[in-house]
């Protein structure tokens, strides 16, 4: 279950990176916000966002080249 | 307080400008306070309308050179300059507007997009912000 859904489906940098941003902030604590994207290195960069922020990566997988990451605020 | 990162745009070229933002906002993403300082050749593409105007720094031949490259990067999906440029206000980015440029180049605060920038201003506050930043860049 996400509280906030972003579908960055074929965008690239560093628009998943940007959008994923957008949506932490707009999150109240606690919050899961679920983003999902084709970009590879995005796959690896919003974790390390997710680590510069101070915020709890969840989980990170992916199925035929489409990556889904999950962040709690 | 964040780390900070203050890049100086003196390019109008349409692929440095971009790169200035894509780090910009690549910043502001990962949690950083950044700052661009846009002088010069930079500072023409803060005039209303000129943000996509800038030619390309090699290969424009006329135009066609960034004709090309934008028809490209349409089909990678990248985000044009103005897109850019509202992710980098929403985010909290600031944009500063360096006044000699504008006296030598004879440009109005009116002919800018005045919206945008949030001071007008010389060396010094350059040098205030990136003695304070980790990461600093002329483009």
């Amino acid at each position: 279950m996400a509280d906030i859904k972003v579908d960055c489906m074929g965008e690239t940098c560093p628009v998943p990176l940007v959008e994923t941003r957008k949506a932490l902030r707009k999150a109240k604590e606690g919050d899961v916000v679920e983003v999902v994207g084709t970009h590879p290195s995005s796959k690896k960069e919003i974790p390390m966002a997710v680590k510069a922020l101070g915020l709890e990566l969840i989980d990170v997988e992916e199925i035929d080249g489409v990556w889904k990451i999950r962040i709690r605020k | 307080m964040a780390d900070k990162a203050t890049i100086i745009v003196h390019s109008g070229d349409m692929d440095k400008v971009y790169s200035a933002f894509i780090i910009a906002n690549g910043a502001l993403a990962m949690g950083m306070d950044v700052s661009l300082f846009f002088t010069f050749w930079g500072l023409q593409r803060l005039k209303k309308g000129g943000l996509e105007k800038g030619p390309l720094s090699k290969m424009n031949m006329l135009g066609l050179g960034k004709w090309m490259v934008k028809r490209k990067m349409k089909k990678a999906g990248v985000a044009s300059l103005e897109r850019m440029m509202q992710d980098f206000m929403e985010l909290g980015g600031k944009i500063l507007a360096c006044d000699m440029t504008m006296n030598i180049m004879g440009i109005k605060k009116e002919d800018l997009r005045e919206d945008l920038i949030l001071d007008y201003c010389g060396v010094g506050t350059y040098l205030d912000e990136a003695r304070d930043s980790k990461i600093t860049l002329f483009i």
